[in-house]
């Protein structure tokens, strides 16, 4: 438990706590029940436990976490397959270092490395491009997991790969798309959200009109809103607002950094090597349209086609990371949580990731 | 993953920028932000520039950064 004090020393957040407290009162008042909202990214529902804002706010407005965390949305199928493309030989996989600790079925990546599997951790994916052309004699695999915000820069490293010809580079695209998570969400009605909180980093390539959808056709309002702890509490304070108001606008709370059309470099680039796929995601079967594939002008670039894995169906365990990325029920409610399943032993990736709901409920809320 | 840190700009070359981040000089991609110049603050993800920012907003940011590294 060491949450920052924000509310000691930044006068800017108690006045927005107050302002929160001040209008949930009204809503509670009015419907006999707290708002809920749900924060799709992960890296918000960090930011949330961290800054002591969803425990300080608990009994005045509902948080729950959503689908935003990349790790944690990959289903057990993908990541045992991802762990098995490991043991082929003369074979590098490259990976962002959250994956390192996740479970597979029989073990994890970082256990893979230690029993001497050549596994390297990068800070970006053109990292793996360059480690592809100074190893020729052997097979480079980038596991390409991640939503919008990470999907443009596979691309470019895609582009590298292109225009350094070569033919050891691959990409395992297991990535993830917001619109068609949330549609699945709301349309499912396992949920109930009353407002949606949308990721800043994600929304700055998809740009604001691309949730129009989420104003036009489901009447719900939402804000995009950036990670410090005022721009947190002002994202919920206007989203209590809008519901209090019955508005169900989109509002770009994040304006520094996300634009209406998003970046269009980014997006063009997206169009160019990738195409739409149903993609599985953990909990929640196979969503369609949801994830994005090499286009057939570049197959060669994809991992799944060029290299022969088959994986068993995993066994269930009573992890119910699936359940707490939908925001059914809360890490507590698991039976795995704090007792089997610890950031030390994690059994599900909801443990493991930084951006992770069960790691930040762990960390930062829970009862001692 | 999805966080990102703001750097000031140092220099430009093609598709790429020598950047400030909080104290620390790297090399980061330009290829998202074609528009970017010298004295700009980027947000940077997987070692990419994916917007360009306001100087208030990147300085207000750092602080922020630099509080929570702090504690």
């Amino acid at each position: 438990m060491n949450n920052l004090d924000i509310f000691s020393e930044n006068d800017m957040a108690r006045r927005s706590v107050d302002a929160v407290i001040k209008l949930s009162e009204k809503f509670k008042k009015d419907k006999g029940r707290l708002p809920v909202l749900m924060e799709v990214c992960g890296s918000h529902t960090m930011a949330f436990a961290k800054t002591g804002i969803k425990q300080r706010l608990s009994e005045h407005v509902k948080l729950i976490a959503g689908p935003g965390c990349p790790v944690c949305v990959t289903d057990q199928k993908s990541i045992d397959a991802m762990i098995q493309l490991s043991e082929i030989p003369d074979t590098i996989i490259c990976t962002f270092g959250d994956m390192m600790r996740v479970p597979g079925s029989k073990y994890s990546l970082m256990k893979a490395k230690t029993e001497g599997k050549d596994i390297r951790v990068v800070y970006s994916p053109l990292e793996s491009v360059k480690i592809a052309q100074n190893n020729p004699d052997k097979e480079v695999v980038f596991l390409g997991i991640g939503f919008e915000t990470t999907i443009p820069v596979l691309a470019l490293a895609v582009r590298d790969a292109e225009n350094l010809e070569l033919s050891n580079y691959t990409i395992w695209m297991t990535t993830k798309l917001v619109e068609p998570v949330l549609r699945s969400l709301l349309d499912s009605g396992e949920v109930m959200v009353d407002g949606l909180l949308l990721p800043g980093h994600v929304s700055v390539v998809l740009g604001k009109k691309s949730y129009d959808f989420l104003m036009n056709e489901y009447k719900v309002p939402s804000v995009i809103t950036g990670f410090e702890p005022v721009q947190l509490l002002t994202g919920i304070y206007k989203s209590v607002d809008l519901l209090l108001h019955q508005k169900a606008e989109v509002i770009n709370d994040y304006p520094h950094v996300v634009k209406n059309e998003g970046n269009l470099v980014a997006r063009r680039l997206l169009e160019k090597y990738f195409k739409l796929n149903d993609e599985a995601w953990r909990g929640m079967s196979k969503i369609p349209n949801s994830g994005l594939v090499f286009k057939d002008r570049y197959a060669r670039f994809d991992a799944k086609k060029k290299f022969n894995v088959h994986v068993k169906e995993p066994r269930k365990t009573k992890c119910r990371c699936g359940e707490i990325i939908k925001g059914s029920i809360n890490p507590e409610e698991c039976v795995l949580f704090n007792k089997g399943c610890t950031p030390t032993h994690p059994i599900g990736p909801c443990m493991v990731s930084t951006e992770g709901t069960c790691a930040a409920h762990y960390q930062y809320m829970r009862e001692e | 993953m999805c966080l990102g840190v703001p750097a000031k700009v140092l220099e430009v070359s093609k598709e790429n920028a020598l950047v400030d981040v909080m104290g620390s000089r790297m090399y980061v991609g330009t290829v998202f932000v074609p528009e970017v110049k010298k004295g700009d603050y980027v947000l940077l993800h997987a070692g990419q520039g994916m917007t360009i920012v306001d100087q208030k907003f990147a300085m207000e940011s750092m602080e922020e950064w630099r509080r929570v590294l702090n504690e």
